[in-house]
C-alpha cells in the first residue's frame, strides 16, 4: 500500500530506487510529529518519545531508551564484587540503598555467607527509607507535570530529611555504597533509632497533609483518574511489578511473598487497588510509605547493639588496627582490596521488592573474583515498554502524567 | 482640549505607567518570595532588604543578555509579536478609575485617564488584541511546541472571553452603564432589596457587584484565570507538556516582554474585579470613620480634605486590587493544570451556560425592580 507522501518521495525515482510503505512508518503521514524527549522537561532523564498527533490526541506513538547506557552489567565481568558495589548506586539513583541491599544479599548467597542481626536490620531500615524516599519523588514529580508544585516540595522536604539520616548511615547522600558483602561500611551512629523515629513522626504528618491537600483535589482527580490505564492482563502481559501491577490489582509483593531479611517479624498491609490508573498508583504509592513508615517505626523498637560484619574470613574487610599493626593483616587488606575475594562456582538469581518493583541480580560465577555474567533486572525497564501502549489514543498531556506515575528512572531503564 | 487637560491626562497618564511598569518587578518578587512562604522555603533573600532588588537585578539581566534571533524564525512576526503582547496590557487600565472626581477651580478631574462612555467594551476589545501577539509569537517561531501553545492560547482566550463578555452583562444591567466611573460610582449606594425583600437598615451593606452579581463574579473570576493564562489554565505555557508553550524561541528582553505582559494583564484583571465587583475606589469598611477621624484631628477643610479624601480612595483601590493580585499567586501554588480538553469543556459547558443562566436571573430581577 502507497500513500501520498511516498508517491511524492519516489516521483522520478526508476523501481528499483522507490521506497515501500512500511505500515507502521508514523513519518509516511501528514499528521504532525512530535518528538519529546531526550531532553524535554517532562522526560524524567534522557528518554524519548516520538508521538504522531492528531490535535492533541496521540494516535501513534513509540519510545526509545538508551541514552544512559552505561554498560553496567559488562562493567559487572570487569571488577571485581567488591568493586562493583559502587556501580549499583547509580542504577535506581532515587533509591540507591535498595540496590546496594540487594546486590549484597545476591553475593552472599552465592557465597553462602550469613550476614549477623543488626546488619540485617539496618540493611532493612535502609531499604524502607529509600522505599520512602523514592515513592516521595515519584508522586511529587507526578504532581509537578501536573502543575501542582507546592505539593512536590513538601515531599521534597522530607527527602532532605531522609537523605541527612541516610548520610549519618554511609557519609553520602545520594549515591550511598552502604552496604559491603557480608556487612556494612559502618554501623548506624548512637542515638538513631531515636532520629530515625521522629523523622517517621514528622513524614507521617507531611504525608497526611499532602493527602489532604491532593487526593480529594477536583482537578488532580479530573487529571488522573482513568487517565494511562493499564489493567491487571495488560500488566502481565508487559511483565509489570510494584506498586505499578498492584495498582492493577496484581496481589503481589515479595516482601511479603518471599520472605527475606526479617519481613517475616515485622506487620505491614500490602495495599491493592484495582483501576490500574494514575490516581490508583499515587493511592498505592501513598499508602506504601505509611506502610514503610510503619515497618520504620517498629524496627526502630526491634533493633539491637551488635556485630555488623559476618565472620566470614573471606568477605570480612580486616579491621584498621590490624591493618595497620600486622604483617599478615596488612596482606589480607592488599589481597582483599587487590584480587577480590573468589565466589565459588554457581549462579543464582536473587529478587527483592524495590521501590519501583522487582530488582533482581542474576550472576553467575566460574569460580574467580568477577562474576561471568551479571544481569539486572531493573524494573523501570519493563514499566517504559508498556508507555507507548499506555498512552495510545490519549491526550499528551496524559502521557506526561501516566509517564509520571509509573516512575521511569533513566539509571535503571539503561543499566 | 485646553491645557487643564492636556497637564491633568499626562500626569494621570505618567502616574499609571509609572505605576504599571512597578507592578512588574513587585510582583515577581511576590511570586517568588510569596510561593516560597507557601513551600517551606526562603526564595531569593539576598539581594537588597528581604531580597527586594532581586527583581532589579534580574531585569538588568534580561536587558543586557545577548538578544539571538533564532535561524528558523519569521524576523517580522518574531519581532513584533513581544510588543503585540505588551501594548494592550499597558492601554487596558486607561479607563479603569482609581478614585472619585475631585473638583479643581470650578473644573471636575477624574481620576482615570479615560472617562470613555463605551469604557467596558474598550476593555473587552483592548484585551482580546493580547492574544494577537500570542498567535503571532507561536506561529512565527516555526516550532512545534510554539504552534501548539499558540493554538491553545486563542482557543481558550476565544472561548472564556465570551463567558467574561456575558458575566458582566449583568453588571450593566444592573448599572445600567457601561462607563466604569459611573459602575464604581453606583456601588456607593447601599442595598435596600435582597430579591423581593426589603432589608432592615442595620443590614444594609453596599451595593458591590459582588453581593448582587455573585453568580457573575464567579464566572467573571474564572474567566480572568483563563484570559490571563495562570494556573491552573497556564495550558499556552503548559511548562510540562510543550516546554514553554508560545514564548519558547524567546530569550533575554523579548521574553521579559511577555513575562511583563502576563503581569499587566493580572493587574488589569484585579483592576476590573475591583472596579466592577469590589465597589472601585470606594473605602473599605472602617476607612470612612478613619478618614473622618484624620480630618476632624487635623482640621482639615475644603481642598486638604478633598485631596486626603482621594488619598484613602487611592489606598483603598490598590489594596483591594493587591488582594486579588495575593489571590492569582495563591491559587497558582495550590492547584494542579487543567488538561487541554477539560478547560473546554468547563469554559463552554460549564462556564457559558452560568453566564447565561445568570443574565436571565438578572433580567428577571431588574424587570421586577429588585435591584
Amino acid at each position: 500500500m502507497q500513500n501520498s507522501t511516498t508517491d511524492k518521495l519516489n516521483k522520478g525515482l526508476p523501481e528499483s530506487y522507490s521506497i515501500e510503505h512500511d505500515p507502521d512508518d508514523l513519518w509516511g503521514d501528514s499528521r504532525i510529529i512530535v518528538n519529546i524527549g531526550p531532553t524535554h522537561p517532562a522526560m524524567h532523564g534522557a528518554l524519548r518519545m516520538v508521538a504522531k498527533l492528531n490535535g492533541e490526541t496521540i494516535e501513534k506513538s513509540y519510545c526509545e531508551y538508551g541514552y544512559t547506557h552505561r554498560a553496567k552489567e559488562k562493567l559487572g565481568e570487569n571488577r571485581t564484587y567488591h568493586n562493583f558495589i559502587v556501580y549499583t548506586d547509580r542504577l535506581n539513583y532515587c533509591s540507591a540503598l535498595i540496590n546496594n541491599v540487594v546486590y549484597s544479599m545476591s553475593v552472599e548467597r552465592l557465597l553462602g555467607v550469613e550476614v549477623p542481626e543488626r546488619c540485617v536490620w539496618i540493611r532493612m531500615i535502609c531499604c524502607e527509607l529509600a522505599r520512602v524516599i523514592d515513592h516521595l519523588i515519584c508522586i511529587g514529580i507526578n504532581a509537578v507535570d501536573l502543575g501542582a508544585f507546592s505539593f512536590f516540595l513538601y515531599g521534597f522536604h522530607q527527602r532532605e530529611e531522609a537523605y541527612t539520616l541516610i548520610e549519618k548511615l554511609s557519609g553520602a547522600r545520594l549515591t550511598t555504597s552502604y552496604t559491603r558483602i557480608g556487612g556494612l561500611a559502618g554501623d548506624a551512629p548512637e542515638g538513631f533509632e531515636s532520629e530515625l523515629k521522629a523523622w517517621v513522626a514528622k513524614t507521617r504528618k507531611v504525608i497526611d497533609e499532602m493527602d489532604s491537600l491532593l487526593t480529594g483535589n477536583k482537578i488532580w482527580k479530573k487529571r488522573t483518574v482513568g487517565v494511562g490505564v493499564f489493567n491487571k492482563e495488560q500488566c502481565l502481559k508487559f511483565s509489570h511489578s510494584g506498586p505499578n501491577a498492584r495498582a492493577a490489582g496484581i496481589d503481589l509483593d515479595l516482601r511479603r511473598d518471599q520472605p527475606c531479611m526479617f519481613y517475616k517479624d515485622v506487620e505491614f498491609d500490602v495495599p491493592v487497588s484495582q483501576n490500574g490508573d494514575v490516581f490508583d498508583r499515587y493511592l498505592i504509592r501513598i499508602a506504601e510509605i505509611r506502610q514503610s513508615l510503619n515497618i520504620l517505626s517498629q524496627i526502630a523498637d526491634k533493633i539491637k547493639k551488635g556485630p555488623i560484619w559476618s565472620e566470614d574470613k573471606r568477605v570480612r574487610i580486616p579491621d584498621k588496627d590490624v591493618v595497620y599493626n600486622t604483617m599478615e593483616g596488612l596482606i589480607h587488606h592488599f589481597k582483599f582490596f587487590m584480587t577480590g575475594f573468589s565466589v565459588p562456582e554457581g549462579e543464582a538469581y536473587t529478587q527483592f521488592e524495590a521501590a519501583n518493583g522487582e530488582l533482581g541480580f542474576y550472576i553467575v560465577s566460574k569460580g574467580s573474583p568477577r562474576s561471568h555474567r551479571m544481569r539486572i533486572r531493573g524494573p523501570s525497564f519493563w514499566h517504559y515498554q508498556s508507555l507507548s501502549t499506555m498512552v495510545q489514543g490519549e491526550k499528551i498531556a496524559d502521557m506526561v502524567a501516566a509517564l509520571g506515575s509509573i516512575n521511569i528512572i533513566a539509571g535503571e531503564l539503561d543499566r | 482640549m485646553d491645557t487643564f487637560d492636556w497637564i491633568t491626562t499626562a500626569a494621570k497618564s505618567a502616574f499609571l505607567v509609572i505605576i504599571l511598569l512597578q507592578v512588574v518587578p513587585i510582583m515577581a518578587w511576590v511570586e517568588r518570595r510569596g510561593s516560597a512562604l507557601m513551600q517551606n522555603r526562603l526564595g531569593p533573600n539576598r539581594i537588597g532588604p528581604l531580597g527586594l532588588f532581586q527583581s532589579i537585578a534580574d531585569a538588568i539581566k534580561f536587558i543586557f543578555k545577548e538578544d539571538p534571533i533564532p535561524g528558523h524564525v519569521e524576523p517580522f512576526y518574531y519581532m513584533l509579536a513581544p510588543l503585540v503582547s505588551v501594548v494592550p496590557a499597558f492601554m487596558t487600565f486607561g479607563v479603569i478609575p482609581f478614585a472619585s472626581s475631585i473638583n479643581l477651580d470650578g473644573r471636575v478631574l477624574h481620576f482615570q485617564v479615560a472617562d470613555l462612555n463605551v469604557g467596558l467594551l474598550y476593555v473587552f476589545s483592548v484585551a482580546s488584541l493580547g492574544v494577537y501577539g500570542i498567535i503571532m509569537a507561536g506561529w512565527s517561531s516555526n516550532n512545534k511546541y510554539t504552534i501548539l501553545g499558540s493554538l491553545r492560547s486563542s482557543s481558550q482566550m476565544i472561548s472564556y472571553e465570551l463567558s467574561m463578555g456575558l458575566s458582566v452583562i449583568g453588571i450593566i444591567l444592573v448599572f445600567s452603564t457601561l462607563k466604569l466611573g459611573d459602575i464604581a460610582t453606583q456601588q456607593g449606594q447601599l442595598m435596600t432589596h435582597l430579591g423581593p425583600w426589603l432589608l432592615p437598615e442595620w443590614l444594609q451593606i453596599p451595593k458591590w457587584g459582588v453581593f448582587i452579581q455573585p453568580l457573575g463574579f464567579l464566572v467573571f473570576l474564572v474567566a480572568a484565570f483563563a484570559e490571563t493564562n495562570r494556573l491552573p489554565f497556564d495550558l499556552p505555557e503548559g511548562e510540562s507538556e510543550i516546554v514553554a508553550g508560545y514564548h519558547l524561541e524567546y530569550g533575554s528582553m523579548k521574553f521579559a516582554m511577555f513575562m511583563m505582559a502576563e503581569y499587566l494583564n493580572m493587574f488589569t484583571a484585579s483592576g476590573l474585579i475591583t472596579t466592577l465587583y469590589f465597589g472601585g475606589w470606594q473605602l473599605l469598611p472602617g476607612f470612612g470613620p478613619l478618614l473622618g477621624l484624620l480630618q476632624s484631628q487635623f482640621g482639615l477643610a475644603g481642598m486638604s480634605a478633598e485631596w486626603a479624601r482621594v488619598g484613602f480612595e487611592v489606598l483603598s483601590f490598590f489594596l483591594k486590587v493587591g488582594f486579588f493580585m495575593w489571590f492569582f499567586v495563591w491559587v497558582r501554588w495550590t492547584l494542579p493544570r487543567f488538561r487541554y480538553d477539560q478547560l473546554m469543556d468547563l469554559g463552554w459547558k460549564v462556564m457559558f451556560p452560568l453566564a447565561m443562566v445568570n443574565i436571565l436571573l438578572t433580567g428577571t430581577f431588574a424587570y421586577y425592580g429588585w435591584i
